[in-house]
Parts: C-alpha cells; sequence; structure tokens
C-alpha cells in the first residue's frame, strides 16, 4: 500500500511541476505577446486606412510593388516606392539592399511604422523564396480590382 | 515508358503496402507464422517498388523528359547535374515520393536488422510502418501523382528557383526526411506497444538508436537549411522563426525528449507511458510539419484552397494517424504496469525535467507558429508571429533546462544528492559566474542577456568537463585517470560530446548575436570601408557567366589591422534565366574568430555599387556546435552496448 501511495505522489510532483511549467508558457504567451514585435498585424494598404493604424505602430505590410514607383535617393541606398492592394496604395521608404527577388509589379511583405508624414518606414523587406515564387500574404483580397497580369497569376499553384 | 514504370512500381508497392499492412495481424490472430512472414516480404518488396518509382522519376529528370508534368514544371535542361537530381524532391509530388522511399527504407531495415527482436512484436512493428505507407501512397497516387504526363510536350521546363540551385539545399530536404521519416519507426513500434499492451526495457532498447539516427538526420538537416539561410539570403541572418523553419525545429524538440525518455524507460522502467506518448507526438510533429510546408497552407490559407482534394486528404490522413494512434493510446496505456519509483532528486527526475521544458516549449513554437493561421482561417484578420516571441520563450524555457543539464549527469539513478553534485559543480559555477560578470563589466552593463548567455554556455561547457572529472575521479585518484579515461564507455563520451556541442552553439549564438558589425555603404573602385578589424577595400565589378545564369561580381580586399594576408570577397549578384530571377550569393570568409561576410547591391550609377558588409564573430560556433551534437549521437550510437546487447535480446525472445 505504501508503493501506491509513493508512487501517487511521485504523479503528484511531476504534475504539479509540469502544470507549472505550462503556467509559465502560458503567462509568456500573453506577456510576449504585448511586447512590440511579437504579435505584428499583416495588413494591405486599404485596411491601413480602414483600421486608422496609429503612427509610430509597428505592423505587416503586404502587398504588390506599384509599377513605375520604385525611386532611388541621391544616397544610393534609400528606396521609396509605393504598395498597393489595387485599392489603396501606401507610400514605403526603406533604406539598405533590397532583397534580389525585389520587382516592380510583384508581391513584397515589408515591417516597419507610419511616420507623421504617413509613409510607412520599413527596416525589413521581405520578397520571400517559395516554390511558387509568390510572397505569402502580398496577393491582393480584392482582386477583381486588379488589372495586373502578375497579381492574377502570383501565388497560384499552376495546375 | 520509364514513367509508366514508375508509375506502376508505385501501385504496386501500394498494393504490397495493404497487404503488409493487414495480413501479418491475421497471422498474429491465428498464431499462423507463414502469414506473419508476410510482413517482412512485403516490407522488402515496397522498398524495391519504391526504389523503381523513384528511380523512374530521377531517370525522367536526369534526362529531361518534358513530357512528364513533374519534369517539365521543376527542370530545365540546362541545369547543372546535381540540380536536376535535387530537382527530384525539390516540389511536392517528388518530395513526397522521396518521403515514401525513406518510409519503406525504414520498414525494410526493420525487417531486416530486426530479426532479434521478438517474431511477434517484430511483425507488428512493420505492419505499422506499412500501414503509412499505404497512407503516403494513397495520398501520391490520389492527389499528388509524380508521373502525370504531359500532352503535348513542352520543349523546355519551367526550371528550379534558382535559390534552391545550391549544394547545402540540395541535401537538406533529404536530410530532413531522413530525421522527420526515422520517427515514424519510434511511432510504429509506441502503436505496436499500445496494440501488444507491453513496454519493456528492451523495447527502449530498440527505440533509442532509431531515435538516435532519426534525431542526427533531423539536427543535421535543420543546420543545413540554417547554413543555407545564412550565406543564400544574403541579410547574415541564420534563423528566422519561419514556419517552414518551425516545422522541422517542433520534431527536433520532441525528439530530443524522446532520447531521453526512452533513457530512463531503458535504464529503469520508468516514464514507459509517457514515451509512448512522446513517440507517437514526436511523429505527429513530422507529419503535421511536412504537410504544413507542403500543401502550402503556410504560405497563406488561400493556397490552401487551389486543390481542396490534397487539403482534405492531408486532413484526413492527420485525423486518422495522430488521432488514432492517441485513441489506442487512451485505451490501452492505462493497462501498462507502472515502472520504477525514483527520488525528487534523482536522475529520473532531471529527464522529467528535461522532458517537460522541451515539450513545453515544442508546445509554445506549435502557438506562435499555428496562431496566424487560425487566425486567417476564421477570418478574424491576419497577423504575423515575430522573432520577439520565439525569442523570448527559447530564453524562459531553455536557460532552465541548460542550469539543469549541468547537474543532471551527476545525479544517480533513483535516489540522487543535490549537495554532493552541486560541490562537484562548484569550480563550474564559479567559472561561469566569473565570465558573466565580466562580459557584464566589459559591456558596461549594457547588454544583460549577452552575460548571461555567455554565463550559461560557460557553465554548461564547464560543468560537462567537471562530470567527466568526477567520472574519472581526476581529483581523487590521479595516477588512475587516463586509464579511466579511455575506458569511459562510448555512450557517455557521446552525451558529454553532445552536450558541449549544445554550450559550443549557445557560445556562436550569444557572440555573434552580441557582437555583430554590419555596415551598409555605396562605394565605388578604390574606396575603403572598416569592418570589424578590418579594412575593406573596393576593386570594382566584372561580368561572369555560369552554366544557366550570368552575374555581376564585385571584387573586394580585406585586410587585417594588425596586419597579415588580404583577404579576397567575391560576392555576386545573379540574374538566373529559366525562371528570370535574381539571386544574391554572398562572399563568406570563415575563420574561427568570426566571418567575413560581404554582399553586393545594386548600382547606383556613376560607378557607385551599394554593399553590405558584416564582420560576425564566432559564427563558425553555431556549425561546430551542431556538428558536435550530431557526432555526440553518432558515438553513443558506436557504444557497445548497442552492439553486444542485442543477443541479450535474442534471449529474452526465446524466453518470450
Amino acid at each position: 500500500m505504501a508503493g501506491l501511495k509513493t508512487r501517487k505522489r511521485q504523479r503528484l510532483v511531476v504534475m504539479i511541476v509540469a502544470v507549472a511549467v505550462l503556467a509559465l508558457a502560458a503567462f509568456l504567451i500573453v506577456f510576449a505577446g504585448r511586447q512590440t514585435g511579437s504579435f505584428n498585424l499583416f495588413l494591405q494598404p486599404s485596411e491601413v486606412f480602414q483600421q486608422k493604424v496609429a503612427v509610430g505602430q509597428r505592423f505587416r505590410l503586404g502587398g504588390l510593388v506599384e509599377t513605375g514607383s520604385v525611386a532611388r535617393k541621391d544616397d544610393g541606398l534609400t528606396y521609396e516606392f509605393r504598395v498597393t492592394d489595387c485599392a489603396a496604395d501606401l507610400p514605403v521608404s526603406y533604406t539598405g539592399i533590397m532583397p534580389s527577388l525585389f520587382r516592380e509589379g510583384q508581391g513584397v511583405v515589408s515591417e516597419g511604422a507610419l511616420n507623421a508624414d504617413g509613409v510607412f518606414v520599413a527596416d525589413t523587406v521581405l520578397a520571400k523564396h517559395d516554390e511558387n515564387y509568390a510572397a505569402p500574404g502580398t496577393l491582393p483580397k480584392n482582386e477583381e480590382a486588379c488589372g495586373h497580369p502578375e497579381a492574377l497569376t502570383a501565388g497560384q499553384d499552376g495546375r | 515508358m520509364i514513367a509508366e514504370l514508375g508509375h506502376f512500381a508505385t501501385i504496386l508497392a501500394l498494393v504490397l503496402a495493404l497487404l503488409g499492412a493487414t495480413v501479418p495481424h491475421v497471422g498474429i490472430a491465428r498464431g499462423d507464422s507463414r502469414l506473419m512472414a508476410v510482413a517482412d516480404n512485403a516490407a522488402i518488396g515496397q522498398f524495391l517498388m519504391a526504389i523503381i518509382a523513384f528511380g523512374a522519376l530521377m531517370y525522367s529528370y536526369i534526362i529531361s523528359d518534358f513530357s512528364v508534368y513533374a519534369v517539365a514544371a521543376n527542370s530545365h535542361s540546362a541545369k547543372p547535374m546535381l540540380y536536376k537530381i535535387a530537382g527530384v524532391w525539390g516540389n511536392h509530388e517528388g518530395s513526397l515520393l522521396l518521403w515514401i522511399l525513406m518510409l519503406t527504407l525504414f520498414a525494410a531495415a526493420l525487417s531486416l536488422k530486426g530479426r532479434k527482436l521478438p517474431q511477434r512484436f517484430r511483425t507488428r512493428v512493420i505492419a505499422v510502418q506499412s500501414a503509412l505507407v499505404v497512407g503516403f501512397l494513397l495520398f501520391i497516387l490520389f492527389t499528388s501523382n509524380p508521373f502525370v504526363r504531359l500532352d503535348p510536350a513542352p520543349f523546355e521546363g519551367n526550371g528550379l528557383n534558382p535559390l534552391l540551385q545550391d549544394p547545402g539545399l540540395a541535401f537538406h530536404p533529404p536530410m530532413l526526411y531522413l530525421g522527420y521519416v526515422g520517427l515514424s519507426v519510434a511511432f510504429s513500434f509506441a502503436v505496436a506497444a499500445l496494440i501488444e499492451g507491453e513496454v519493456t526495457p528492451l523495447w527502449a532498447r530498440w527505440v533509442r538508436p532509431w531515435t538516435l539516427v532519426a534525431w542526427m538526420f533531423l539536427t543535421a538537416g535543420i543546420i543545413l537549411g540554417s547554413w543555407w539561410a545564412y550565406y543564400e539570403l544574403g541579410w547574415g541572418g541564420w534563423w528566422f522563426w519561419d514556419p517552414a523553419e518551425n516545422a522541422s525545429f517542433m520534431p527536433w524538440l520532441v525528439a530530443t525528449a524522446l532520447l531521453h525518455s526512452a533513457i530512463v524507460v531503458e535504464k529503469r522502467d520508468a516514464l514507459k507511458s509517457w514515451t509512448i506518448l512522446l513517440s507517437i507526438v514526436a511523429f505527429s510533429f513530422s507529419l503535421l510539419g511536412t504537410f504544413l510546408v507542403r500543401s502550402g497552407v503556410i504560405t497563406s490559407v488561400h493556397a490552401f484552397a487551389n486543390d481542396p482534394a490534397r487539403g482534405v486528404f492531408i486532413l484526413g490522413f492527420l485525423v486518422v494517424v495522430i488521432g488514432g494512434a492517441l485513441t489506442l493510446y487512451a485505451w490501452r496505456a492505462p493497462k501498462l504496469t507502472p515502472g520504477g519509483l525514483f527520488g525528487l532528486v534523482s536522475r529520473e527526475s532531471a529527464l522529467v525535467l528535461n522532458n517537460i521544458l522541451l515539450s513545453t516549449f515544442a508546445g509554445v513554437v506549435l502557438v506562435g507558429t499555428l496562431y496566424p493561421l487560425v487566425l486567417e482561417a476564421t477570418g478574424s484578420g491576419q497577423i504575423s508571429v515575430g522573432a520577439p516571441f520565439f525569442d523570448f520563450g527559447a530564453i524562459v524555457l531553455m536557460s532552465p533546462l541548460i542550469v539543469a543539464l549541468g547537474f543532471g549527469p551527476l545525479l544517480a539513478w533513483k535516489r540522487g544528492r543535490l549537495p554532493r553534485a552541486a560541490t562537484t559543480l562548484l569550480p563550474a559555477l564559479v567559472v561561469a559566474l566569473v565570465v558573466g560578470l565580466f562580459t557584464y563589466w566589459q559591456t558596461a552593463g549594457g547588454v544583460v542577456m549577452t552575460a548571461f548567455g555567455l554565463l550559461l554556455a560557460t557553465w554548461l561547457l564547464a560543468s560537462v568537463a567537471m562530470e567527466i572529472a568526477e567520472r574519472t575521479q581526476l581529483f581523487k585518484n590521479p595516477a588512475g585517470f587516463l586509464r579511466r579515461l579511455r575506458h569511459l564507455p562510448r555512450a557517455s563520451w557521446g552525451m558529454s560530446l553532445a552536450h558541449s556541442g549544445v554550450a559550443v552553439l549557445l557560445f556562436g549564438i550569444t557572440i555573434s548575436e552580441a557582437w555583430t558589425e554590419e555596415k551598409l555603404v555605396i562605394m565605388q573602385r578604390g574606396d575603403t570601408a572598416e569592418v570589424g578589424d578590418y579594412s575593406v577595400r573596393f576593386d570594382g565589378v566584372a561580368p561572369v557567366t555560369g552554366p544557366n545564369y550570368t552575374a555581376i561580381q564585385g571584387h573586394f580586399y580585406a585586410s587585417p589591422k594588425s596586419g597579415g594576408a588580404d583577404i579576397m570577397l567575391e560576392p555576386q549578384d545573379r540574374l538566373y534565366t529559366d525562371p528570370v530571377m535574381n539571386t544574391t550569393e554572398a562572399a563568406i570568409h570563415s575563420m574561427l574568430s568570426g566571418d567575413l561576410y560581404a554582399v553586393i547591391g545594386e548600382a547606383a550609377g556613376g560607378g557607385r555599387w551599394s554593399v553590405r558588409l558584416y564582420f560576425k564573430p564566432f559564427v563558425v560556433g553555431l556549425w561546430l556546435g551542431a556538428a558536435m551534437m550530431v557526432l555526440g549521437g553518432l558515438l553513443s550510437l558506436s557504444d557497445r552496448r548497442l552492439r553486444v546487447g542485442a543477443p541479450k535480446a535474442k534471449k529474452l525472445s526465446a524466453e518470450a
């Protein structure tokens, strides 16, 4: 009988530790969620305007690089372009080396925040790798609005 | 013709797998050993068929047979041979066929190498493995057939994504798959044990080496992928908490936990039920990971809708395998006889703590990976879970693991003595504190995390050393030290090597994260830029041509300020022709002290180029640490106990 008792106790101790660690993990998820940069909204330009995103709030911006909008400043390192979802578009500024997949008319995901002038200042620009050559989350949600052929073919499986 | 042969072999394999998954169970029920033997024959037959099918697909790639849809969609005649072959598994259909090849390889290996297992049990294991093969073959044949023909055949293929045309990535998927699929063996053993209703130390003795093999491949696969990201994507980063990376990291965490809990089953006949559960969960994570990445769910929930049949099949298969195994577990696990008891402070307890922390971390990664998908699927908007979340989770959950890792090996089985272990580890603690505090003071208290990381890494490395010293009685009886050192079992060397690998990895992460220097500059010929202890001179660009690309190649000479020979760096900006795509090829010069890393960007007019230069100290630690972990596994696998332990098993089977 004594053995059973200890077995129960052993199980109880393991349970308590497990529950404590799980509680820690749950706390972590909630706590880390509040830290900036942990959970970022993933928005397309129309949604940025609809949701009236505050200046300085970090989010991810997805969409297509508007054709003819890419310009480079004199310092050679700062790029300015517009990201569109065909219904609205947003000016973006980025200092650095563009990923080699960055192209006008193609999908792009950038991370950063709006400044006081309404320009999205990005610190990261991703044109992600993927066997179907489309950056995730860049396909406009309102597809009809896009006449651009790239917009309609990008992301599809090709089958 | 060859493609049809492959198709035919796939169908034959399905028939064999169906037989192998059902007949043996009937044989066991009737006690008919001829029916039981079907399992072995079917396993070897499936493997042969899978070889033929995979060979046929590879042949179609090698001769660039564009009448095969998969080849036309993913290959190109001008591609180098290595990438024609790597292209076989660079896409959904081919990678699934590779899965099947590995799955049947393990089934065949079980039937050939597992002769010493009791026949009844071995038959069950192989039958379960065959059932998994059935699932995958159905998936391939009905939704993702790699042998579908294209009529009319195009003259040229679409080509493989140039980013994937890289030696690092050519071997990354097969390694990872060997890891994923290797875990299927532990799964089959677990399910068979549940059906049979008993878990013995012998069971663990078999499961451990298989899990160890899977874990080694998984580790190697993950680190290859990380290394690839480091030099190919050109951001100098090596881990992005990308869903695809997480998909491979979760099974790794659980496999690591399984590896440790199986030791407890083997040595102490305890934690049986939990180990069975871990085996099921580890393979479930492999399945989930493969399907998340391969189905395109992760790219976007919308891609899922592209082929509803695939999505439905995947979900169905996951439900059947994971749900079925867990139901079986819920039903049968309470019947397992509970194992040995252990005290609160004991080796067992340390391993339980290891398991709790690793599994919780796997759970946290799972939440972070799936949360955006769930939100998107329920239409509550899109979010992305960023690196800070995962980093935070890693710090909170892995730091106690590393602290405990120092103690674990020093505690005795059943009932350990913490004060004694603490006395042994006192020097390690002192060294770690000195390193940590010195770093803290050196950086003027600026980076707490760096000091903490170095403290942990030093603690781990020093405690591994102390553990070896204790084991060989270096201080008590120095005379016999060398002899005892030589006679330490290989498993113990393997453990020490793998654990020091973790320490080296942690050094690599901490040091490179803290002291990376990055320079973003515009340069023209003759300009110099300073990065780290190097002064880098730009010597212009020149065009170069490769087999299926043209490139602009920059020339840089880095001269160490302390004197010494110049280092030449030649980063490229490549333009591939099929498909048309740019890639950046970073130039990396690796040294033990750190990596010099150069990326050339776009021309800024007037002979000026944007250039990114990094000096990343001790990045080598990452690859070195991972290599030590894999080697540790290999060493442990070569232990005498595992080689010679087998005859014992035979004796047991005779008794049974």
